[in-house]
């Protein structure tokens, strides 16, 4: 009998998890005892963290592009459709192109977050972000114009992507103006729905003052309730109004609607053991990356470490052995502090970050990352 | 054990998240239900008896109560 194990997503996750499969689990793929299919409804994977660098006119969405099957080892099988229904019960898939549903033994869902700026009123009409090709590729355009003015960064929905990339932007705007002299013609303010500049305590204690030694305003508990593009203004639900020219917004995150409808998690993150990644509301469902609830970052880190713990649960479990690898919360990030500087912060569900001082070195070390990530993908590195 | 004799039109079960994970499942509540509301937010991080009580009065909304349950507490929220 063949185990079939099918992987939905092709991000970080999915394509890391797929390649991690195909090395542990070879000889039994080349016997056809296994089966492991990926499936995506893009024929690409993308590299998100490429959109940060797109609005300072430093990268090209294609540069985050590479076809799934030049990253994914040939034993996998991938086929490029929508899922459409989740069956935990009867483990079976329903996609848009396949005439038969896809039955499964095993189903990890890799399916990573999708925005949702419609939940607020206005900000799809009146905010700019760097949180998808089109829209990093919009906010290029007003960016490269925009000369005076207040610009606003507001986080409107956490959990969010890449929680380090606002304030990323808000240092390397700082920085981006300041180098070209037009610094003091632009006002800068970050806006966070909790009291403190960032979800985590210690991140927010190291950026709290390079904000404001850079003279980046700051609005704490400021949860967006409605945009107004005419009048240029953001309203909070706690009351306080700011004016922009420019509204960068880190928007509403969800998962996939099919996650809520097999019951798996509310608003399509799934609820999961944070140190086993299973899926607690059905049997042989895991989740990773973004799609797992587990409190950690959504963070493409995150998503790799946790593929290697789900390919090795799986190889275990076919194998008929228990399965010991677990999920320590393992998350490395780099942070950029300007153009050319950057921290680095490592942590885990014990150990709490500490930023490293902003260097050169680092902000190196993080576009050397940038480009050795397709290594990553491919189960390289 | 404290009990109250509330009973919240609405409960959010944030038991398991790290901060700011339950203030922000209150927010998100909150943002979606009319004045008048009672949400309960369950909670088992030590953050939120600080979180909640700022974030309610910043936003002019009220919070009720506070139960001390045996593994985790119970903020009881009335939107403004």
């Amino acid at each position: 009998m063949t185990d079939h194990v099918v992987i939905l997503g092709g991000g970080t996750g999915g394509t890391v998890l797929a390649n991690n499969l195909a090395n542990r689990l070879g000889a039994e793929i080349d016997r056809g005892d296994v089966e492991v299919t990926l499936v995506n409804d893009d024929p690409d994977h993308v590299y998100k963290p490429v959109w940060l660098y797109v609005p300072f006119g430093q990268r090209e969405p294609a540069d985050g592009r590479r076809p799934l099957g030049d990253l994914v080892d040939d034993r996998i099988d991938i086929r490029i459709d929508r899922v459409t229904d989740i069956d935990t019960d009867a483990k079976r898939l329903e996609a848009r192109e396949s005439t038969n549903p896809i039955e499964y033994d095993y189903l990890v869902l890799a399916t990573g977050s999708t925005l949702a700026p419609e939940e607020i009123p206005g900000l799809a009409e009146g905010g700019h972000n760097y949180y998808s090709e089109a829209g990093s590729e919009a906010l290029r355009e007003e960016l490269l114009e925009f000369t005076e003015g207040h610009i606003v960064l507001s986080v409107v929905g956490t959990p969010h992507m890449c929680p380090a990339a606002p304030l990323e932007f808000v240092f390397m705007v700082d920085d981006w103006f300041r180098k070209r002299g037009l610094r003091e013609d632009v006002d800068v303010t970050y806006t966070y729905p909790i009291q403190r500049v960032h979800g985590n305590p210690h991140i927010a204690e190291w950026a709290q003052p390079i904000m404001e030694e850079r003279d980046i305003g700051v609005e704490t508990f400021f949860n967006a309730e409605e945009v107004d593009p005419e009048a240029g203004t953001i309203t909070s639900m706690e009351g306080t109004e700011l004016d922009y020219d420019l509204l960068v917004d880190i928007p509403p995150h969800r998962g996939i609607d099919l996650v809520a409808e097999a019951g798996l998690g509310d608003r399509g993150w799934v609820d999961v053991d944070k140190h086993t990644l299973e899926a607690t509301g059905a049997e042989n469902v895991y989740a990773l990356g973004d799609t797992a609830d587990t409190g950690v970052p959504n963070a493409g880190s995150v998503a790799h470490y946790q593929a290697g713990v789900v390919g090795q649960r799986l190889a275990s479990d076919i194998r008929g052995r228990p399965a010991t690898a677990t999920y320590d919360g393992k998350t490395l990030c780099f942070i950029e502090t300007g153009m050319d500087a950057a921290s680095f912060v490592e942590f885990d569900y014990e150990n709490p970050p500490s930023p490293a001082p902003p260097s050169q070195k680092l902000h190196w070390s993080k576009l050397a990352y940038n480009e050795a990530y397709w290594l990553t993908a491919r189960g390289l590195l | 054990m404290t009990t109250t004799e509330i009973e919240p039109d609405e409960t959010v079960d944030s038991r398991g998240a790290t901060c700011p994970g339950p203030l922000m499942d209150l927010i998100g509540k909150i943002r979606n239900v009319d004045p008048g509301t009672v949400v309960a937010l369950r909670s088992d991080a030590e953050q939120s008896k600080t979180d909640v009580p700022e974030w309610t009065e910043e936003a002019g909304n009220e919070l009720l109560a506070v139960e001390e349950r045996d593994d985790h507490t119970v903020f009881y929220v009335e939107k403004a």
